[in-house]
C-alpha cells in the first residue's frame, strides 16, 4: 500500500490519541483556545508535551502543524519564500503562514532552538493584534479565528545563552510537565508498550532509579517515551536488561562509566 | 626481525653509576651490572628503564629496587614488578623515604597480595560506578569512600581498598556491588531509626550482641533488597551460594521468616537480639559490612541538628516567595505566621512516598533540594515532626549551623599536611613516566582589589588604542554575511536570475543558484587568561600585564564573548595558587578593574596546576569553542623544587596534552626571547607568540586574540 499525502492544512488527527492528563492542563489548554491565548509548554523531553498537543488538536479537531525548531530555522522558513519556477517567481506560504491562513494549531517545538531574529516573527501573532506580517510582501495576515500558537521549550536542558526572553515568554499562556506520577507512568506503560503491570512498574523505578542521577552526571533521567520503547521490546521478546541498555541507557549518556552504573541499576531490577 | 644482542657488563656499568651518583652514594653496583648483564636482552631494558626512571625519584629507593628486582623477574610477572615499583614512589610521595623502602623490603608481602591485585575489585576502579549506583537508588544522596572495612556513618558509604573474597573480578565487583546496597539499605530501611548506641551500651556482651544483631538486620534488609531490587538480590544469593554461606541453622531460619515481613523493622531484630544470643555463632554473611553505631550517632546527631535548621530556613524563604512573608521580630503577633503542611501518599505498589507540601492548604510545588531535605529527615526520624515545619523566624537561625563552611585559603600551613581546604592535582613526572598522585596543593584566592587610579589613567593614555580595539571588535560580532547565488535561501539573487535568464534564451541550462542567504555565524566562545604573576614579572612586565588585561577586558565586553582572568603562582608544590581575577560569568565593573590593578607579583611559576585547574573550569562551561590563553614572562620553574628544567616543561607539556583532550586550545603569549627553545615543545608550533617589546603587549594581545578566535 502506497503511504497517503496530504497537505499539513488538511492533517486533522481522526483517531484520538492515548494521553493521559495529569492535571488541569486540558482545561486550562482549551479555555486559553477559546480566549486566543497562545501557550507554552514546558517540561523536560519525551514526557508528553507532543502528545499533549496531538490529543489537543483531535479534542478541538483542529489541524495540527508541528515545527521543530533548530539553529539554522530562519524567519522565512516559517513565513515563506519567493521561488523560481519556470523563470517566475512565485511566493510560497511557510507552515506559519498556512497555519495562519487556514486556522491550524502551529506547535513549534523546542522554540529556544531556533535563532533569535526568528522568534519575533511570532510576537504579533502572540498578542491581542493576531496578525502576521509578511515583511517580503508587504502584506499583514489576520489570524483566522480558529488559529491557535503553541510552542515548547525545556528549561533544564536549555542553557543559560539559549533562555527564552522576557518579551517572548511574557506574552504565552505557560503549562509545566513533569514526568507523571508513579501510578500513572506505569498505566502509560503498559497500555503504550502492552507489557504486563509487573514489568512496567520496574521500567517506572528504573526510571525513577535514573531520575535521581539527575545533576551528578546525567543531564535528564529517562523520559516516559523511553521507558515505552523499552517496554515495546520487552514486548517483542528482547530481555529486560538488554531493552533497558539499548532503549534507556544508552539514550540518556555516552559517558561510560554513568553507563556503567545505569546498568548496574537495570540489573538489580530485573 | 632481529634480535638485540645482549649488553655486556662495561656497557651496563657506567649507566647504573651514573644514575645511581656512585662517585658520592659509594654505592657497589658491579655485583649488580653482572646480574644484569646474564640476562636476556628484554629483561635488561626492562630493569634498566626501571633503575633510571626511579633513580629520578630517590637513588636510594633506586638502588633497593636494583638489588632485588632481577629475582624477582623468574616469579612475578613485569606488570606486578612495575606496581611494586609505583606504589613505593607513591609512598615516597606521600610519606618519604622510610615508607618506601618498606614497600620495596615488603615485596615479598606486595606479592602475595597478587590474586588481590589481579582478580580484587579496587576502590579506585569501581567507586566511580558505584558512587552513580548508589545515588540511582532512593533515599539520602550518599557519597563513597574509601575505610578500613565496609560500614557507613549514614551519610558515606565506607568500602575497603580491595574487594578480593572471590576467584574473578567480575565476582569481586558483584560482591562490593551487593556490599554497598546492604549498606544503603541500613540508611533506608530505618537500621538507624533505633538509638542503638544506647540499647547496646549497657550490654554485658556489647561485641557479640552487635554481631548477632548486624546478621538479623542484614536478614531484613535482605529481605527488603528482595522486594526492591530483585536482580541484585539474585546476585546475592548466587555470592551466598559460592561462599557457603547459604544454609541457616533452623533456628535462624525462622529468625529470618519473621524478618523478611514486609512490615518487619528494626524493632524487630532487636526484640530477637536476647534468642539469637543464645544461639551459638551467628551466621556471617560476605556482604554485610559492620554496624558502627558511634560513627551514625555522631554523624546523625549532626545532622538532625543541620537538616532541621535548613529546613525552616528554607521554609521561610519559600513563604516569602509565594507571597507569605513572615511577620517581622517586633511586629504585633497578629500577622499569622504561615503555616506549612505535608501530605504524605504511598505508592501501594513501589512503595514509594509521594510527598506534597503545603502552604496554608494550598498545594506548593517543592523545589528538588526541599524535597532532598525532607527525605533526608524522614530517613532519620521516620516522620517529619511538625515543629520542623515552622519556617524560620528573623534572626532565629545561625548560618553556620547549616552552612558549609568554606576554609580561609589564606590560613595556608594549618593542618597535618597544609592541605586543609586545598584542591590536589596530579603532576607528570617525566623522569618516572608516570604521574605523582595528588601531588599539587592548589588553592584559589582572590586579588586584594586596589581601588586607585590605575585604570582610569590606563584608559585615559591608551585611549586612541581602545577606540581601536573597540572598533576592530566590534566588526568580529556576530557578523550577517550575504550569501550569493545559494540553491536556497531568503531572497532571490537578481543578478543571478537576470544571468539565469539569458542563459535560459541562449538555449543553455538555467543555473538553479539564484538564491541569496544571510548567514548568520554566532559566536559561542569562552576564554581563560591565565596571568603570570611569579616574582620575575616585578616592574614593568606587571604594569604591561595589568595594562594589556584592562584593555583586553574593555574590547571583550565589546565583543561579548565570555572570560574569565586567573593569575598563577606558588612556591612548591605544597602551595600552589591561583588568584581570581574574574569568574568567566562575572560581570565586568569597578570591582573587577580594581583587581586587576591589585596585581602584584608575587613567588614562582609552576604551570601545570594551573592549566589543570582551569582546564576544569573551562570544561564546565557550555560553548563551542574553548580557549586558554596563557600570558607569560619565562619558562615554568619553582622554588627548590624538582620544578625547573625539563621537569617543568615536560609537565606543563602534559598538563597542556589533557586540555587538548578536554576539547581546549591552548596558546601561550611570552614576553621570554630564549622561549623559541622550549615553547614548540610545550604549546605546539603554532600555537605561542613571543612579543619582543613589553610595551607592545596590550596590542598585541588583543591581536593575537582577534586572530584566534576568527
Amino acid at each position: 500500500m502506497n503511504a497517503r499525502t496530504l497537505d499539513t492544512e488538511a492533517y486533522f488527527i481522526e483517531r484520538e490519541p492515548y494521553y493521559e492528563p495529569t492535571g488541569d492542563e486540558v482545561a486550562v489548554f482549551e479555555a486559553a483556545y477559546r480566549n486566543k491565548l497562545p501557550v507554552l509548554l514546558k517540561g523536560p523531553t519525551g514526557c508528553g508535551k507532543t502528545r499533549f498537543m496531538e490529543y489537543m488538536a483531535w479534542r478541538l479537531k483542529r489541524p495540527l502543524i508541528t515545527v521543530s525548531c533548530h539553529d539554522d530555522l530562519t524567519a522565512s522558513d516559517l513565513v515563506g519564500r519567493f521561488l523560481v519556477k519556470g523563470g517566475e517567481t512565485t511566493w510560497v506560504d511557510g507552515p506559519l503562514t498556512r497555519a495562519v491562513r487556514t486556522g491550524a494549531i502551529c506547535y513549534l517545538d523546542e522554540i529556544v532552538e531556533a535563532r533569535k531574529d526568528t522568534m519575533v516573527v511570532i510576537h504579533p501573532l502572540a498578542d491581542d493584534r493576531r496578525t502576521l506580517p509578511m515583511e517580503k510582501l508587504g502584506l499583514l495576515v489576520e489570524a483566522d479565528d480558529r488559529f491557535c500558537l503553541a510552542v515548547s521549550y525545556n528549561p533544564g536542558y536549555q542553557s543559560v545563552l539559549k533562555d527564552l526572553k522576557q518579551s517572548t515568554r511574557q506574552r504565552f499562556v505557560a503549562l509545566e510537565f513533569s514526568y507523571p506520577s508513579p501510578e500513572l507512568e506505569r498505566k502509560i506503560v503498559v497500555t503504550e508498550a502492552g507489557v504486563d503491570a509487573a514489568t512496567a512498574e520496574k521500567l517506572v523505578k528504573f526510571a525513577h532509579m535514573t531520575r535521581n542521577l539527575k545533576g551528578s552526571g546525567l543531564e535528564e533521567g529517562a523520559s516516559t517515551r523511553l521507558l515505552v520503547h523499552a517496554g515495546k521490546l520487552i514486548a517483542a521478546g528482547i530481555a529486560p536488561i538488554t531493552a533497558c541498555r539499548t532503549a534507556i541507557a544508552e539514550a540518556i549518556t555516552d559517558d561510560a562509566e554513568m553507563l556503567a552504573a545505569v546498568q548496574e541499576l537495570s540489573s538489580s531490577l530485573f | 626481525m632481529s634480535v638485540q644482542a645482549s649488553l655486556d657488563i662495561a656497557d651496563i656499568l657506567p649507566s647504573l653509576e651514573k644514575w645511581l651518583d656512585v662517585e658520592f652514594t659509594f654505592y657497589r653496583v658491579e655485583e649488580l651490572a653482572a646480574d644484569i648483564a646474564r640476562r636476556p636482552r628484554g629483561e635488561q631494558n626492562f630493569l634498566l628503564d626501571w633503575i633510571r626512571r626511579i633513580a629520578t625519584t630517590n637513588i636510594e629507593i633506586a638502588y633497593q629496587f636494583a638489588r632485588r628486582a632481577p629475582a624477582l623477574l623468574g616469579r612475578m610477572d613485569w606488570r606486578m614488578i612495575e606496581a611494586w615499583a609505583l606504589h613505593a614512589m607513591d609512598s615516597y610521595d606521600k610519606s618519604g623515604l622510610r615508607a618506601a623502602l618498606l614497600v620495596i623490603e615488603g615485596v615479598d608481602g606486595f606479592a602475595a597480595q597478587r590474586h588481590a591485585r589481579v582478580a580484587g575489585a579496587l576502590f579506585e576502579d569501581i567507586d566511580g560506578i558505584l558512587f552513580n549506583f548508589v545515588r540511582g537508588l532512593s533515599g539520602r544522596r550518599l557519597n563513597l569512600a574509601q575505610g578500613d572495612v565496609a560500614y557507613t556513618d549514614s551519610e558515606t558509604l565506607f568500602l575497603p581498598t580491595v574487594i578480593a573474597e572471590l576467584e574473578t573480578l567480575e565476582d569481586n565487583f558483584r560482591l562490593a556491588k551487593a556490599t554497598v546496597t546492604v549498606l544503603w539499605a541500613q540508611t533506608r530501611f530505618g537500621t538507624f531509626h533505633f538509638d542503638l548506641q544506647n540499647a547496646l551500651s549497657a550490654h554485658p556482651r556489647r561485641e557479640q550482641a552487635l554481631r548477632v544483631f548486624t546478621a538479623l538486620e542484614t536478614l531484613r534488609l535482605e529481605a527488603c533488597i528482595r522486594r526492591e531490587l530483585p536482580g541484585l538480590y539474585r546476585d546475592m544469593q548466587y555470592l551466598k551460594a559460592l561462599l557457603n554461606e547459604d544454609r541457616l541453622s533452623p533456628t535462624w531460619q525462622i529468625y529470618a521468616n519473621t524478618l523478611a515481613d514486609p512490615h518487619a523493622s528494626v524493632e524487630d531484630s532487636l526484640r530477637l537480639l536476647p534468642l539469637a544470643m543464645e544461639e551459638p555463632d551467628p551466621p556471617r554473611f560476605c556482604y554485610q559490612g559492620e554496624i558502627r553505631p558511634e560513627a551514625v550517632a555522631q554523624c546523625m546527631a549532626a545532622r538532625i541538628q543541620r537538616e532541621k535548621a535548613l529546613l525552616r530556613v528554607k521554609l521561610a524563604q519559600l513563604a516569602e516567595e509565594h507571597g507569605h512573608p513572615l511577620p517581622a521580630k517586633d511586629a504585633p503577633t497578629q500577622i499569622p505566621v504561615p503555616h506549612f503542611q505535608l501530605k504524605q501518599e504511598e505508592d501501594a505498589a513501589s512503595g514509594a512516598v509521594e510527598m506534597e507540601l503545603m502552604l496554608d492548604g494550598v498545594p506548593l510545588p517543592a523545589p528538588e533540594d526541599v524535597k532532598a531535605l525532607l527525605t533526608s529527615i524522614q530517613l532519620d526520624l521516620g516522620h517529619i515532626p511538625d515543629e520542623y515545619l515552622t519556617p524560620a523566624g528573623p534572626g532565629e537561625y545561625d548560618p553556620s549551623l547549616y552552612q558549609e563552611q568554606t576554609p580561609d585559603p589564606n590560613d595556608v600551613w594549618q593542618g597535618a599536611y597544609h592541605e586543609i581546604g586545598a584542591t590536589l592535582y596530579d603532576e607528570w613526572d617525566f623522569g618516572r613516566q608516570h604521574y605523582r598522585k595528588n601531588w599539587c596543593v592548589m588553592r584559589e584566592k582572590d586579588v586584594t582589589p586596589v581601588y586607585d587610579d590605575f585604570a582610569r589613567e590606563t584608559l585615559a593614555r591608551y585611549s586612541g588604542v581602545v577606540k581601536h580595539l573597540r572598533r576592530s571588535f566590534e566588526a568580529m560580532r556576530d557578523e550577517n554575511k550575504l550569501y550569493k547565488r545559494q540553491p536556497y535561501g531568503d531572497e532571490v539573487d537578481i543578478d543571478a536570475l537576470v544571468e539565469a535568464l539569458a542563459d535560459a534564451r541562449d538555449g543553455r541550462e538555467m543555473s538553479d543558484r539564484l538564491f541569496t542567504r544571510m548567514h548568520r555565524a554566532e559566536r559561542n566562545i569562552a576564554v581563560m587568561f591565565m596571568v603570570d604573576m611569579s616574582g620575575s614579572t616585578r616592574g614593568w612586565i606587571n604594569d604591561a600585564e595589568r595594562e594589556t588585561l584592562l584593555l583586553l577586558c574593555e574590547a571583550l565586553e565589546t565583543l561579548g564573548d565570555r572570560y574569565g582572568i586567573y593569575g598563577f603562582s606558588g612556591q612548591t608544590r605544597k602551595r600552589c595558587e591561583l588568584y581570581r581575577i574574574k569568574e568567566i560569568d562575572e560581570p565586568y565593573g569597578e570591582l573587577v578593574k580594581a583587581r586587576i590593578s591589585g596585581i602584584r607579583p608575587q613567588d614562582y611559576t609552576r604551570m601545570g596546576f594551573a592549566i589543570r585547574h582551569l582546564t576544569r573550569l573551562l570544561s564546565r562551561v557550555e560553548a563551542r569553542t574553548k580557549l586558554l590563553i596563557t600570558l607569560s614572562d619565562g619558562k615554568p620553574d619553582d622554588y627548590f623544587d624538582v620544578y625547573r628544567g625539563q621537569y617543568g616543561i615536560e609537565d606543563t607539556r602534559q598538563a597542556l596534552i589533557e586540555a587538548k583532550r578536554a576539547g581546549i586550545h591552548s596558546f601561550c603569549i611570552t614576553i621570554d626571547q630564549e622561549a623559541r627553545d622550549y615553547l614548540p615543545h610545550m604549546y605546539g608550533a603554532a600555537h605561542y607568540a613571543i612579543i619582543d617589546d613589553v610595551r607592545k603587549l596590550p596590542l598585541k594581545v588583543a591581536d593575537i586574540y582577534r586572530r584566534l578566535t576568527t
